[in-house]
């Protein structure tokens, strides 16, 4: 197998408070080849943001990366002196966030802000800097780039602003692309048009995109594998279709069948009892358990680590070898049943 | 049950003033600018059903349930509530009795519920405002019979917004519109501030609350597939008018108007059904100088001279020249069913 363009291993981050150590992130590991599209959801408080952060290595304290190590392209870059990571930041790894008023500064013309990025990262001079952002805008769809490019970002539309954000991230050639809810502040009608533009644009480069987002439609569209995470751990990672069609974790089973869907088939939604614990109360063992219909005496007690299961990594007991009939018991079991009493399961 | 519409909605109309300064305008010799936030909106909600306004941000959505709970004055055209009309001055004492009857569910839980105020306060507010309970203990009854119908504990009633999650919150919000006994209930995206798994849990309430109480709902919302779930009527808002209303099946069985054919082809396709989609063309103008004529002609395949000089009427419950001449071509269906 070809060396993925980033590779996270057993990722931790905590943040220290007065009321003690919280675990953002508790061994996140996944990786992302080159011209994939790696889709991370999870509801929030999961954890998403906070594995953008620390790829980008964007963790402010009191959150520090405090285990495992992250690989960008073999290399590791978790623990560059700050000088180090400036450098890979925008020229290694683009980024995106979702609100594009806050990526763009609102005091200089946004052809300025790609050539200045050029500049910075490429060995190029300003006036080939400049014939680059402008067949940049042209690319992300900007009409009439030429005389856009000395426009300042308030003359743009919402959508015609992530677009310019896009090719913000893209104008210094990365490996890596991070788009943290790229089109969660944008409508419908928009979001379309930047979820293909940023699928089309990476296929063409080969660039590995970590795409994360709390709208699975959005997932199912663009990606090609999905991390489901919950309560800061990887609960399920496969392919798209598979997870979306036939998930395996119990949490992504209730998180799938919540989501109303144009097809509505459904009379009711499914609905998963409780919300995501906070940080500073993680069930033990697995952190589901507390909502899990199936969950038995081991959840309680340890903390299941991902497993390979039919092409997916789940991280749940019931899916370890030997677990076969207690699995074709859970899928019997409809995926809102409410969790088993502490009493029955603990041990 | 009579067979009349709870709420009949005519001609609305919105126009807010954007204009600069006075100063300013005389300076720079600039007429005042108006923006028409709804227009000509006409639609009626018949009791027990729930009727969906969707549409992009822009489209005068909310202002059309800011005005039809009275929160807002229209510019012209009138809302009618079981008969009493809400914009008429001479109504006054009948339309005080009818607000009763009529409460609204927020966006955001987190802005809507004073941090400071005890949730049995929150609760109890419309009661004591309308003085439906006769003591103390009364009112306390009631707030834990509210409390328990959302599925929240009523010793909940002492605690106070923050030490609740946002799916909580929303529930106590739920439980604040429908302590007066209120029978029509407007809910400005009422989960669009939630998590999917939380969204569900609401979602699925409002319709158990609307079984047992015999609710009527004015939804609004962005989201087609909430829509989808929950409405059994549907406006379609663009730049303030609306475009098409028509039964939800239909909407998404066979869409008729060419905007809300092109609002379901940009949803996600959580099916992944690779059924062929037309690519969305452009944005929402600016609503201060909207196009001429039908306001989507220039983003409308279908457009031609007559779109861009004038405005369509509403021809059984669409808004479309195309449709109207016979020129939109079969409602194909817009998702195969199952997928």
């Amino acid at each position: 197998m070809t060396q993925p363009v980033l590779s996270v291993r057993d990722l931790k981050v905590d943040f220290v408070t007065r009321r003690g150590t919280l675990k953002a992130l508790d061994g996140v590991s996944f990786d992302i080849a080159r011209g994939e599209v790696l889709g991370v959801v999870g509801e929030s408080g999961a954890g998403k943001s906070v594995t953008g952060a620390a790829v980008i290595g964007l963790i402010e304290p009191p959150g520090r990366i405090s285990g495992g190590e992250i690989l960008l392209g073999g290399q590791r870059i978790d623990d560059l002196p700050p000088a180090a990571m400036r450098r890979i930041r925008g020229r290694r790894i683009g980024m995106v966030f979702q609100d594009p008023l806050t990526s763009l500064n609102p005091l200089y013309r946004v052809g300025d802000q790609i050539v200045e990025t050029i500049l910075t990262h490429l060995p190029v001079g300003r006036a080939e800097a400049r014939r680059r952002a402008i067949d940049l805008l042209k690319e992300v769809g900007i009409p009439a780039a030429e005389r856009r490019i000395d426009g300042y970002p308030h003359e743009f539309s919402g959508g015609m602003r992530q677009r310019v954000v896009l090719a913000l991230a893209l104008c210094a050639e990365p490996e890596l692309v991070i788009a943290d809810e790229p089109t969660t502040a944008l409508d419908v009608s928009v979001q379309a048009q930047i979820i293909g533009l940023i699928k089309r644009l990476c296929a063409e480069r080969g660039t590995a995109v970590m795409l994360i987002t709390h709208d699975m439609g959005v997932i199912a569209e663009t990606a090609d594998r999905v991390a489901v995470m919950y309560a800061g751990r990887v609960a399920e990672i496969g392919p798209v279709r598979d997870v979306v069609k036939r998930p395996f974790h119990p949490y992504s089973r209730g998180l799938m069948g919540s989501i109303p869907t144009l097809e509505g088939t459904a009379d009711r939604l499914v609905q998963i009892p409780g919300s995501m614990p906070r940080l500073a109360a993680i069930p033990s063992g697995c952190a589901f358990h507390t909502r899990c219909p199936h969950a038995f005496a081991q959840c309680w007690l340890e903390r299941p680590e991902p497993m390979e299961h039919e092409g997916h990594r789940v991280a749940c007991f019931l899916y370890e070898p030997g677990m076969e009939s207690a699995r074709a018991r859970a899928d019997r079991i409809p995926a809102d049943s409410p969790p088993v009493p502490t009493e029955e399961a603990k041990p | 049950m009579t067979d009349a519409p709870l709420v009949q909605v005519t001609g609305l109309r919105r126009v807010f003033d954007v204009s600069k300064p006075w100063l300013d305008r005389v300076v720079a010799r600039e007429p005042r600018q108006t923006l028409k936030a709804v227009d000509g909106v006409s639609f009626e909600i018949r009791r027990g059903e729930t009727f969906a306004l969707v549409g992009e941000s822009g489209s005068g959505k909310s202002t059309v349930a800011r005005m039809v709970v009275g929160l807002l004055p229209p510019s012209a055209g009138e809302v009618v509530i079981d008969g009493v009309s809400m914009t008429d001055r001479k109504d006054a004492a009948r339309r005080a009795r009818l607000r009763r009857r009529i409460q609204m569910i927020f966006q955001d839980p987190y802005a809507s519920l004073d941090p400071r105020w005890r949730v049995g306060d929150i609760v109890a507010e419309p009661i004591r405002a309308f003085n439906l309970a006769r003591d103390r203990r009364e009112v306390e009854h009631r707030v834990g019979e509210g409390l328990k119908l959302v599925g929240l504990d009523p010793a909940d009633a002492r605690k106070f917004p923050h030490e609740f999650s946002g799916g909580q919150r929303q529930r106590i919000a739920i439980a604040r519109a429908l302590a007066a006994e209120s029978d029509f209930i407007v809910c400005d995206e009422p989960t669009s501030a939630l998590d999917v798994s939380v969204q569900a849990q609401i979602l699925n309430l409002m319709r158990d609350l609307q079984d047992r109480l015999g609710l009527t709902y004015l939804l609004i919302s962005h989201n087609l597939a909430v829509v989808r779930h929950m409405a059994t009527t549907i406006g379609v808002m663009y730049l303030g008018r609306l475009v098409e209303v028509s039964p939800a099946r239909d909407v998404f069985a066979a869409p008729r108007h060419p905007y809300t054919r092109m609002l379901l082809d940009a949803v996600p396709d959580l099916a992944m059904s690779g059924r062929p989609r037309t690519p969305v063309q452009g944005e929402i103008p600016n609503p201060i100088a909207p196009p001429s004529g039908c306001t989507f002609h220039p983003r409308c395949g279908l457009a031609d001279e007559r779109c861009r000089r004038e405005a369509p009427a509403t021809i059984e419950g669409v808004a479309c020249h195309a449709v109207a001449e016979g020129r939109a071509g079969a409602a194909r269906p817009a998702r195969a069913a199952g997928g």
